[in-house]
């Protein structure tokens, strides 16, 4: 749920509450404040009947509340002595409304000429129910007026206000330390986001300072280790040419050399890794991958007959996409090497072409395979001294750079999956 | 033939010298950008082995001041990069190849004849060994005139060990010359035997013979 629609959810959870107490205390205020109002006005007529009694004594004939709004009775002195005044409500039948509605009645006494009478006086009441049925409809109207507004203003305003907010996870979601961008900081006059905006701007820099210090050691590491592995491997080979060897000391050499070979290769590995990863490939072209499939696989014909396997090609679609041409053979080579170095023998490896889909599949040991930890370096499967483990680690390294989904899945068969993305 | 082999690392240096040397070439040496300078301006080679990376100087500047000066001189690259932009850069200030270190012996013998062969002799040009002529211009092979047809690969291997004749060519060297550097973290080099035993099986009439050295590589002889 995003952050300004949370505030707008507590806000009704506690409104809700807040406005329904509310509306039962408003409620018996207000009726109080009715009563009170209805008492005074009956204390008023009978303040005016006493008063009118000495011109008008006919007055205490009236004896029909419905048609005088009062009711005179005589008592006795006994009853007189005892009764005292009260406010009552009662029904009455309405002839408006054809029903019996609520009256507010003052039942009080007086005194006239010696002689003691009860007097009632009444006076039309507010209907309770409609009283409660409205100020619940104006109440729930409120509460959505209320949300409506909390609503719109937090849309409006606390958009504005979070912007900077917005704007800094917005890059967030897209930020790759390898691509050389910078995280824009929106000027904003909060404290807070003052705050947000140099803590970012500190932590990407020393990030990437970080990144791109770690990113040189490898590749500095790398270079300084070619010129001695160069002159290592030449003096060997001269050394060679220059001496008459026995058998077993050419083997002897051979296998320095071969593990100097070794060492070369992984360096150069590395160095490469590092370079896809530093985005130093940037010449992109269309790239028809049919004949670059064919191309590789004749490349791979002696080793795959070699290890007694074969490589069947099977394109089905077609498939041009735009990338390092260097890099989309290297891609493939190393997908391709790996199942033929852990292909079973005996068997096929099969590559099929689709339209945006390219798999790589080959027998080999039963049970699948860790896929999170299949394409990290230096991850080694067999015990095959000669391999480097860190051809996937490239495969993978170059389908994040192009967004190619490289998905390995184990089904009787290990297959490697290339999903190109739907672009040019 | 004459080269000029700018490097730094004067051990790098010596080996390249003395391998260079045995092809019976007259090599001299220049260890930095001033004296390199210094040279090419004063005498003329027939190829030029350009380090890079130079103690007083970008290698580069100094092949866009052979260019400058209307030199025609072949220059190989050599650096320790292996970049793509300095390959390309290269390649554009008028280098005819880049090599990146480490790199077999073998190998430097086939890219600086290859240069020679470029410069000196405009396609009319054949190697004749034995009964054995090729034309590399048009990739042909002929045996007592009559033309067997090689593949790529077994053209290339050809081409590489008559290239590097009467020494021993490793599998490693040629593997990577001729399979190309993804080739690379098989397990053995020895997937390479069977296009080695098709060509022998072609060359059958020729005077020269690719022999087996240990198992460790391969060496291409003359017979007497």
């Amino acid at each position: 749920m995003k952050l300004l629609n949370h505030t707008s959810k507590y806000l009704a959870i506690i409104l809700l509450p807040l406005i329904t107490i509310w509306a039962v205390v408003f409620y018996y205020a207000m009726l109080d404040e009715i009563y009170d109002s209805l008492d005074d006005g009956l204390e008023n007529q009978k303040i005016l009947l006493l008063e009118r009694l000495p011109h008008n004594p006919q007055i205490l004939n009236h004896n029909d509340l419905e048609l005088w709004n009062h009711e005179i009775t005589p008592i006795t002195k006994l009853q007189f002595d005892s009764f005292e005044e009260r406010y009552a409500d009662t029904l009455m039948f309405m002839l408006n409304e054809q029903d019996f509605e609520p009256v507010r009645i003052l039942e009080s006494k007086m005194m006239y000429n010696d002689n003691y009478y009860k007097v009632k006086f009444i006076t039309s009441m507010v209907e309770e129910d409609d009283l409660i049925a409205d100020l619940i409809t104006y109440l729930i109207v409120l509460y959505a007026l209320l949300m409506i507004t909390i609503v719109i203003l937090n849309n409006l305003m606390l958009k504005k206000i979070w912007k900077p907010f917005y704007s800094l996870i917005e890059q967030f979601r897209n930020f790759r330390i390898e691509k050389d961008e910078h995280i824009q900081t929106m000027d904003t006059s909060i404290e807070e986001f003052q705050l947000l905006n140099t803590s970012v701007k500190t932590l990407m820099a020393q990030s990437r300072a970080r990144y791109l210090e770690q990113q040189h050691f490898i590749e500095n590491a790398a270079h300084e280790l070619q010129t001695p592995l160069a002159i290592s491997i030449n003096k060997l080979e001269l050394f060679f040419e220059n001496t008459k060897l026995s058998e077993d000391e050419v083997k002897t050499m051979t296998s320095i050399m071969d593990n100097l070979g070794r060492l070369t290769r992984l360096n150069k590995s590395l160095l490469l890794l590092s370079k896809i990863e530093n985005r130093q490939f940037t010449d992109e072209e269309d790239i028809d991958f049919k004949p670059l499939l064919e191309n590789v696989i004749t490349d791979f014909d002696d080793l795959a007959a070699h290890k007694n396997l074969k490589l069947h090609l099977n394109a089905t679609g077609s498939l041009k996409f735009r990338m390092n041409k260097d890099l989309a053979v290297i891609l493939l080579t190393n997908l391709i090497k790996n199942a033929i170095i852990h292909g079973q023998q005996n068997n096929t490896v099969t590559i099929e072409l689709k339209n945006k889909l390219i798999v790589i599949s080959n027998f080999g040991l039963a049970g699948g395979l860790d896929p999170t930890s299949l394409f990290s370096r230096f991850k080694k499967i067999s015990t095959d001294k000669k391999s480097t483990g860190i051809g996937l680690a490239i495969a993978k390294a170059i389908s994040d750079k192009y967004e190619i989904d490289l998905i390995y899945s184990y089904t009787t068969k290990h297959n490697f999956s290339l999903l190109f993305p739907a672009r040019g | 033939m004459k080269l000029l082999i700018i490097e730094d690392e004067p051990e790098m240096l010596e080996n390249m010298v003395q391998t260079l040397e045995r092809e019976h070439y007259i090599v001299e040496t220049a260890s930095d950008y001033q004296s390199a300078l210094d040279k090419i301006g004063v005498y003329n080679y027939d190829c030029i082995l350009l380090d890079i990376t130079l103690p007083d100087g970008n290698g580069l500047d100094l092949l866009k001041e052979l260019k400058m000066a209307g030199k025609n001189e072949g220059v190989i690259i050599i650096s320790a990069k292996d970049s793509l932009e300095d390959r390309l850069q290269g390649l554009n200030f008028g280098a005819d190849d880049y090599l990146p270190k480490p790199f077999h012996m073998a190998e430097l013998h086939a890219r600086v004849k290859a240069v020679l062969r470029r410069r000196h002799f405009e396609g009319n040009h054949y190697i004749l060994l034995g009964n054995v002529a090729i034309y590399p211009e048009n990739r042909q092979v002929l045996i007592d005139e009559n033309e067997i047809v090689l593949n790529r690969k077994e053209y290339d291997i050809l081409m590489y060990l008559i290239t590097n004749k009467t020494r021993l060519v490793t599998k490693s060297a040629l593997a990577e010359h001729v399979w190309g550097d993804h080739i690379d973290q098989s397990d053995s080099f020895d997937f390479i035997y069977s296009q080695i035993k098709n060509l022998r099986k072609k060359l059958e009439n020729a005077s020269i013979t690719i022999e087996a050295i240990y198992g460790v590589g391969y060496k291409l002889e003359v017979i007497k």
